[in-house]
């Protein structure tokens, strides 16, 4: 780059500090491999401090989890309807709760997306040195920080009702990285709604649209052995069911394939912010 | 303020044959332009004349074929990242994100432009201190008014020390306090950095007043360039010729350049018979 005309500052009387002005110098510039951590690190903390501003949306989403664990759960524990393999039917549940808690924040954050685009928020961050790819990416991790936050209460909801969890750190960083990866294939494939549909309105009917099916053709609330033979098909390509998977095995300690389960919610997590940095443009537009 | 060498630096902003097109309306229909470095460069024009596309095309929002514009020497369509390390943006719409602070909206596009941590809070703190609002920094943003956020978004767009600066009507529906103060702090940074600013406006006692250079564009084409004073000349003659009197104000050249449009928006007939005074509202639409 060419040499930037900057001069000392003047030494008029009014300006108020005497110090030369970082403002006043360019900015280091670190590029290559950084951007895309240092954007995803950046979306992460708008998120964290937005929640530490307003903690409403985390005391509110957290009363559908617990009742279903409080109302569903119970009940279903009385019934015995359900073969869980010898668990109680509470802890078979809390980690499809908590996935389906974690799925419904990210299902709608495109309506963020839509609220940053009519507001030229989304504008300006456009014409900032970040590939669209590592703008989506910073959003859909932020999504996931969002939605670990709202795991952490399900969680300690599930402990206080007596599920047996586990507390190995380890396996809870893994909770942490499925719940992480799961929200942002799901937070990308809202930002891909939005880019298709445009409207808040719109995105908010398909989510509704979308979840219940998501959350019922996948192994949160029973076994896919108990599925007809076609519901299980849509479970097999169900990101949701692979994550419950997971936090069941972490969780609770049932057989599970984590490999498969990393492996595929990895590579929707991926695929997502490849389609979702696509249709970003006609947001843009 | 003149700059002898200005002949000799690469331009801030060269525009060769730029043409945009929205479906079936050519909202740039070719333009040639060329912005000096370390001026303050208007573009004027009736609304729907093409500025803000032809400014979406020089920030990189809108996608146009290489070598059409070049910022700094560098071609948008070929260093997009390169050329947004360079620019400071504020869109037309006043665009905050309410759900944070006033400290913590500038922290993020300080992030975004890759600013190191050690510098990054002392940097948000002169931005925020330059534009005025030090003192309302750790205030939510959704409680500032309107032309707080417009100073906000200057802030953003100064913590990364850009040298050029480009602003889409930013007086718009600021009232008068609020548009001085906004110039005033655009001229203390551009005084000491040499940074470029490129403006469109409607008001033209702005555009009289701050502007270094003026281009006039009227249905997506370039009308007229030149300094307010040489603007303000070539009518005074072509009055003269026509044997009218009178100093014609900047005003009176927007509207001769632009008279065809603003007939076009009138219902009736009569609007060229409205006498021309200062006393007009400037903001035309």
């Amino acid at each position: 780059m060419s040499a930037v005309p900057v001069t000392p500052p003047p030494v008029s009387a009014d300006a108020a500090p005497a110090r030369p002005r970082l403002l006043y110098q360019p900015a280091e510039v670190r590029t290559g491999w950084r951007v895309l951590p240092t954007r995803i690190a950046a979306m992460c903390a708008v998120e964290i401090q937005k929640l530490r501003h307003d903690r409403t949306e985390l005391y509110t989403r957290a009363v559908q989890p617990a009742l279903w664990l409080l109302i569903f759960g119970e009940t279903f524990t009385r019934l015995h309807a359900i073969p869980t393999g010898g668990l109680p039917y509470l802890d078979y549940l809390a980690p499809g709760i908590i996935a389906q808690s974690a799925m419904f924040i990210a299902i709608f954050y495109g309506i963020m997306i839509i609220w940053e685009r009519d507001s030229g928020v989304l504008t300006k961050l456009l014409v900032t040195p970040t590939p669209r790819a590592a703008l989506v990416a910073g959003k859909a991790f932020a999504a996931g920080v969002k939605s670990v936050i709202q795991a952490v209460v399900v969680v300690v909801l599930a402990a206080l009702l007596g599920v047996s969890l586990t507390w190995n750190p380890l396996k809870l960083l893994g909770v942490a990285a499925a719940v992480v990866l799961a929200s942002a294939f799901f937070s990308c494939l809202s930002i891909c709604i939005a880019g298709i549909v445009l409207t808040r309105d719109r995105l908010m009917g398909i989510g509704q649209a979308i979840t219940m099916p998501l959350f019922f053709g996948s192994n949160a609330l029973y076994p896919v052995s108990l599925m007809p033979g076609w519901l299980r098909v849509v479970s097999k390509g169900n990101p949701l069911s692979y994550e419950v998977d997971a936090l069941r095995g972490l969780l609770i300690g049932t057989a599970s394939h984590l490999p498969l389960d990393f492996a595929v919610l990895a590579g929707a997590a991926v695929a997502g912010i490849a389609a979702a940095s696509a249709l970003l443009g006609r947001l843009a537009k | 303020m003149t700059a002898p060498d200005s002949d000799s630096v690469v331009p801030a902003i060269a525009v060769t044959g730029l043409v945009y097109a929205f479906g079936q309306t050519r909202a740039v229909d070719g333009i040639d332009l060329t912005v000096p470095a370390g001026k303050v460069f208007g573009l004027l024009g009736p609304n729907g004349a093409g500025k803000t596309t032809a400014i979406r095309a020089m920030t990189t929002l809108l996608k146009v074929p290489p070598g059409m514009i070049s910022v700094f020497g560098h071609d948008v369509a070929r260093n997009r990242m390169g050329v947004r390390r360079l620019l400071g943006y504020v869109p037309q719409q006043l665009s905050a994100d309410s759900g944070l602070t006033g400290r913590e909206n500038v922290a993020l596009f300080a992030r975004v432009f890759d600013i190191a941590r050690r510098e990054r809070a002392e940097r948000v703190a002169e931005a925020l201190d330059i534009v005025g609002l030090a003192e309302v920094a750790d205030r939510m943003a959704g409680t500032y008014s309107g032309g707080m956020v417009r100073r906000l978004e200057l802030a953003q767009a100064l913590v990364s020390a850009p040298r050029l600066l480009i602003l889409d009507e930013p007086t718009i529906g600021l009232d008068p306090i609020a548009r001085t103060s906004v110039w005033e702090r655009i001229d203390d940074v551009r005084a000491v950095t040499g940074m470029t600013v490129l403006v469109t406006t409607h008001y033209m006692d702005e555009a009289d007043q701050y502007c270094d250079h003026l281009a006039l564009m009227h249905q997506g084409r370039i009308r007229a360039t030149g300094t307010p004073e040489s603007l303000k000349q070539g009518l005074a003659e072509a009055w003269r010729d026509a044997g009218r009197d009178g100093e014609p104000t900047l005003e009176d050249v927007f509207r001769h350049f632009a008279d065809s449009e603003l007939l076009g928006d009138q219902d009736g007939g009569s609007f060229r018979d409205v006498r021309r005074s200062r006393n007009t509202a400037s903001r035309v639409g």
